[in-house]
């Protein structure tokens, strides 16, 4: 098979299946002549994004905000605590099981408690969500790539008798950087969905979130609609950035899972 | 060069000493290997061959007897890095460039970097890939990745070299190459090297003894005198010479495997 035959083979299917999707959507509404009250047709969230467009990149640009500053600085202090923990022995025996257990709650929840912790109109609380989300799965894997260095590499540093600062430094720390990007990977898009979410409870009404039930609640399907669109969007950007700084950070982990 | 490169005398090593699952990896190991000599280990898997390297290295401490390397304890003789090791698997740190990877044992003894550099491309040149010092590890291919970690290895000018099947993941005529290889870089730099393998041929063809030991309890069975010289190259590999030391070193194996416990595992 031809590389380009091969490409398609990977590229086609999803695209057939979306497409098909949106078809067969837009056929079954206008068909079975669904009232728009129970379901909007594509086409009719399309010309909706299209009459709202400035309004909902002003609320993707806020509520992307509000993620970008939570995965910045989650990512920041994730790592941070990932190689404090990873240090400092005792440290991570007292942290690592906590983080674990805190990673498999939805920690979303939180939101309520902290909107009401904060002035109506602060952005802040969203924020905290979205560091949060980004924190922890940051955490758990920074801490995981850290202590995950290759048994070779390892004798090799001490056949070096290389000492266990230098060991950390020029190895340890540079092994958990795959685990780093990844987990920016899989937490960009994590920050988008608690930055919308975090609306759902209240305070400003100016992001994705905030709109997306505004417009539902008064029965706007088809706006609402374009509003998650919007989020999709937002959702796939973030995605696709972390995707491209992981595949420029780390090229030897792409050569790796593609041999 | 007076002192032996290792000096073994009664060595022994057990794992998980007084627990149910108590291994007897290494009994009464009696080696010695003289400076300049290419000694290879080989025998069936758990016959203690990776055990003896790392107590050589001190990656393992042993637990009864005595061992000398290059007349020091093996503490001594590690933290002095008076040995460079190789692995089956390369190792290279993928993050560092090929140059870099061979500057980090010098890096490590507090070498300046305009020395660490010149060292460096002296190691390219004697492993033949002058040009490859800025390449990344993973453009490599696999030999040439076990060449940069011979480089690496011998970046310090060790007077010992540690070798743990080297060539294992290698295919047969990249392998043959690198054999071949090993003893041209040996033969110049005149380094010890102890090597372990499960190869017949390959430890015939590369040394000037061959350690045979067997399994439960591991121990040294035979050693065989090789002697065809110090010069080889493909033509050694069809003499009459060379296939008598095979078929010595498989019945000193199958002679161990009869006394073995456990038999011949070939992995």
């Amino acid at each position: 098979m031809s590389a380009v035959a091969a490409r398609a083979r990977v590229v086609l299917p999803p695209i057939v299946f979306g497409v098909g999707f949106f078809v067969l959507w837009e056929a079954f509404v206008k068909l079975r002549d669904v009232k728009p009250f129970v379901l909007v047709a594509p086409s009719d969230v399309w010309s909706a994004w299209l009459d709202n467009q400035s309004d909902i990149l002003d609320a993707m640009k806020v509520t992307g905000t509000n993620a970008l500053v939570g995965l910045v600085i989650g990512t920041v202090l994730g790592s941070l605590a990932a190689l404090i923990a990873s240090a400092v022995r005792w440290i991570g025996e007292l942290v690592n099981p906590i983080a674990v257990a805190v990673n498999a709650v939805p920690i979303v929840v939180v939101v309520a408690v902290l909107t009401r912790m904060y002035e109506a109109d602060s952005e802040t609380p969203r924020r905290i969500m979205a560091t949060l989300a980004a924190f922890f799965v940051v955490f758990v894997n920074v801490a995981r790539g850290l202590n995950q260095s290759h048994p070779t590499q390892l004798e090799l540093m001490r056949s070096y008798a290389a000492s266990s600062r230098q060991q950390f430094v020029k190895v340890r720390v540079p092994n958990s950087l795959p685990f780093l990007f990844t987990a920016i990977r899989i937490a960009a898009p994590l920050t988008v969905i608690t930055a919308v979410v975090a609306e759902y409870f209240g305070g400003n009404r100016n992001g994705l979130g905030a709109s997306i039930t505004g417009f539902l609640s008064i029965s706007k399907k088809d706006v609402g609609l374009a509003y998650v669109a919007g989020a999709s969007v937002l959702g796939l950007l973030f995605f696709g950035a972390a995707a491209l700084l992981e595949y420029i950070a780390v090229p030897w982990q792409r050569q790796r899972s593609s041999r | 060069m007076s002192e032996l490169a290792v000096q073994a005398t009664g060595v022994g090593k057990v794992f998980n000493a007084g627990r149910p699952n108590q291994v007897d990896a290494l009994t009464d190991v009696d080696l010695t290997v003289a400076p300049g000599e290419f000694v290879s280990l080989i025998g069936p898997s758990g016959c203690g061959k990776s055990t003896l390297l790392r107590l050589i290295a001190d990656l393992l401490d042993t637990t009864t007897g005595e061992l000398r390397v290059n007349g020091k304890a093996p503490r001594q003789a590690r933290l002095d890095q008076d040995y460079g090791m190789a692995f089956q698997q390369a190792g290279l740190f993928e993050w560092r460039s090929v140059s870099k990877n061979i500057e980090l044992p010098l890096e490590l003894k507090g070498w300046d970097k305009a020395k660490r550099r010149a060292r460096a491309q002296e190691m390219l040149e004697l492993v033949k890939l002058p040009d490859r010092g800025d390449a990344m590890p993973w453009q490599l291919s696999g030999g040439q990745q076990q060449r940069i970690a011979i480089a690496r290895a011998l970046a310090a000018h060790p007077p010992l070299l540690l070798m743990d099947e080297p060539f294992g993941a290698l295919d047969e005529m990249t392998r043959e190459h690198m054999q071949a290889e090993l003893l041209r870089i040996c033969g110049e730099t005149g380094t010890t090297v102890v090597f372990v393998t499960h190869s017949i041929p390959e430890a015939v063809y590369l040394s000037d003894r061959v350690v045979v030991m067997s399994p439960g309890p591991g121990r040294i069975t035979h050693i065989v005198d090789v002697g065809l010289g110090r010069h080889r190259d493909d033509d050694t590999r069809e003499t009459d010479g060379f296939y008598d030391k095979i078929t010595e070193v498989r019945e000193a194996l199958r002679g161990s495997r009869v006394a073995g416990a456990r038999g011949i595992e070939d992995r």
